[in-house]
């Protein structure tokens, strides 16, 4: 099972001009840190840190013409500063390692991470074996 | 109700937890206790001690740290209580040096280094003691799994098809073996250090096999051996980053898991490689397959048999269709392969890669001297490579027989569906004035 934990972004992350920028050295150790012992643990997939949106577009679908909007965008809590993506056995897994990840910018200050469940390419296919499987996992993990 | 709720999700945190730290615990236990039976049984009275106080207590902050200070606890208390009866017995040796690695921390690690060790991560200690050569292979795959992998008995005997007990006592037959040849927990010496590490990876890439050859099974816990064998090759390329065969093998794990979706089709049928839908494989494991392929290569030396067979997929998963697929370099890969590892499989892949390099006949110029061959004999991959060079000779009633040879040999039903729908076809054509 794999999972992105995602880090919503700040004003000042979204400020920020280059990796870290604003954030203590603490908290940039912290993060090496845990993302180590995902490594050592065997589950880290990939890891990535975002440029604030300024250096982002959006392309917009409606009524079938698209159009493109330059960042930086406003609503500053809706976006993404980075990703962590793990691969896991179990749901519990990977809500253990969510609990671990370190407050993205500073323990006293505000952030907020998201976890999501990564559709697997079994979950395209109904009937097969991939529904299955999720069923006897979570027996298991119950039993 | 709600308590009862509360108390099954505080336990299916702490089994988290537990498949987090598990090895871990057993691997600073046993640094301590320097059994691996022993430590293991220390690591679960901590398991029992957490399972006693979280649910109450609530899981702690740290709880990697509270399972350690406690297995810790309990193998000081036991090395106490061993020491007491070895005085009493006046029986010296093992259990004092590892009393004394309590009193002097720095003990083990100064032990070690006199005795030239590379590493002393408790870790890698516990990964080459559970892999150790005085063990049998399934000994090895069994212990490998339960110890670093923190499978439980139950999971073991599932992924591999057998009763619970058969693995429960093979676990303990190992841990016994172990411990009466005085195997130490420490990461084998240089000079030895290649053959013992060729025995891990063995051991890693058979229990990937297993899952990869089971990936169209009906229970969900063959393919996940994949995953615990990518998972252990990635914990394993953390520990021993100097190692360019143990990147080798991750990047060749990698690879092969990136096709796993594309191996068969909707109903459970395999697909070969050439037939595959690209579009499935998996992108971010074939960047992260090419990745370790590349950490390999920049070790220098020659490369070894898992990462040169990592260069093989890398090949495969470079190449966006079948037909863009560089045959001459895999053909160049098989002749080194066939240098550092040379067996007729490897020798009978080299004329499937000859054959697409540089036609049919020149391939089946290579298979005509595999056809005495005694180890391939009840290999139905043999007739089955024939039949697809005389069918791509257009001899296609000789086709037909290898195919029909084939299928009679293969174990695995879909593969003889496969094999006999070729079989077919050849008669088609040859009726059809071929």
């Amino acid at each position: 099972m794999r999972f992105m934990i995602m880090v919503r972004a700040t004003g000042a992350s979204e400020a920020q001009t280059r990796p870290g920028a604003g954030v203590e050295a603490k908290v940039m150790a912290e993060m090496a840190a845990y993302h180590e012992a995902l490594a050592k643990a065997g589950v880290l997939l990939d890891a990535n840190g975002l440029k604030p949106s300024a250096h982002g577009w959006r392309v917009r679908y409606s009524n079938g013409k698209r159009t493109v909007i330059d960042g930086p965008f406003a609503e500053t809590k809706e976006l993404i500063a980075g990703y962590t993506m793990i691969q896991v056995r179990s749901r519990e897994e990977a809500m253990e390692w969510a609990r671990r990840f370190p407050a993205p910018f500073g323990e006293m200050e505000e952030g907020t991470i998201e976890v999501r469940e990564v559709f697997e390419l079994e979950d395209f296919e109904p009937g097969t074996a991939g529904a299955a499987t999720h069923e006897h996992e979570r027996q298991t993990i119950r039993s | 109700m709600k308590t009862m709720e509360t108390t099954n999700a505080t336990h299916r945190a702490i089994e988290a937890v537990w498949r987090i730290e598990a090895a871990r615990v057993v691997a600073h236990a046993a640094r301590l206790v320097r059994d691996i039976g022993v430590a293991e049984e220390l690591a679960q009275d901590a398991l029992v001690a957490a399972l006693e106080h979280w649910p109450c207590e609530g899981v702690p902050d740290n709880p990697g740290a509270w399972l350690m200070a406690t297995v810790k606890h309990r193998a000081l208390d036991k090395l106490r209580l061993d020491a007491l009866h070895a005085r009493k017995h006046e029986a010296i040796g093992r259990d004092l040096d590892a009393l004394e690695a309590h009193i002097t921390p720095d003990f083990v690690d100064g032990l070690d280094a006199a005795r030239a060790d590379d590493i002393g991560d408790d870790l890698l200690r516990l990964v080459f003691t559970a892999c150790h050569p005085v063990l049998s292979t399934d000994a090895r795959v069994a212990l490998t799994l339960r110890l670093l992998g923190g499978l439980t008995t139950h999971e073991i005997a599932r992924a591999f098809l057998v009763s619970e007990p058969t693995i429960a006592q093979r676990i303990v037959r190992a841990k016994r073996t172990l411990s009466a040849a005085k195997v130490p927990f420490e990461v084998p010496r240089a000079d030895e250090r290649a053959t013992r590490l060729a025995s891990v990876l063995e051991v890693i890439y058979l229990i990937f096999n297993e899952g990869y050859a089971a990936t169209a099974g009906d229970d969900w816990m063959r393919p996940a051996l994949c995953d615990e064998a990518l998972r252990l090759g990635r914990i394993l390329a953390e520990l021993a980053k100097e190692e360019s065969e143990v990147h080798g093998l991750v990047a060749l794990m990698e690879l092969q898991a990136s096709r796993l979706h594309a191996r068969t089709d909707a109903n459970g049928r395999p697909v070969l490689l050439a037939d595959q839908d690209r579009s499935r494989w998996d992108p971010l494991l074939i960047r992260r397959g090419l990745a370790a392929l590349e950490r390999a290569e920049s070790l220098g030396g020659t490369l070894g048999p898992y990462a040169l067979q990592a260069a093989l997929a890398a090949c495969h998963a470079r190449a966006h269709s079948a037909a863009e697929t560089d045959w001459a370099q895999i053909v160049a890969l098989y002749d080194a392969l066939a240098q550092v590892a040379p067996s007729p499989v490897v020798e009978l892949n080299r004329a499937v890669a000859v054959g697409m390099a540089f036609g049919p006949e020149a391939g089946f110029a290579v298979v005509e001297q595999l056809s005495g061959e005694p180890s391939l004999a009840r290999y139905h991959w043999l007739p089955s490579v024939r039949g697809d060079l005389l069918a791509k000779l257009g001899r296609h009633e000789a086709a037909r027989a290898e195919f029909e040879r084939a299928a009679a040999m293969t174990q695995n039903g879909r593969e003889r569906e496969l094999l006999l729908e070729r079989a077919r076809q050849m008669s088609e054509a040859s009726a059809g004035g071929g």
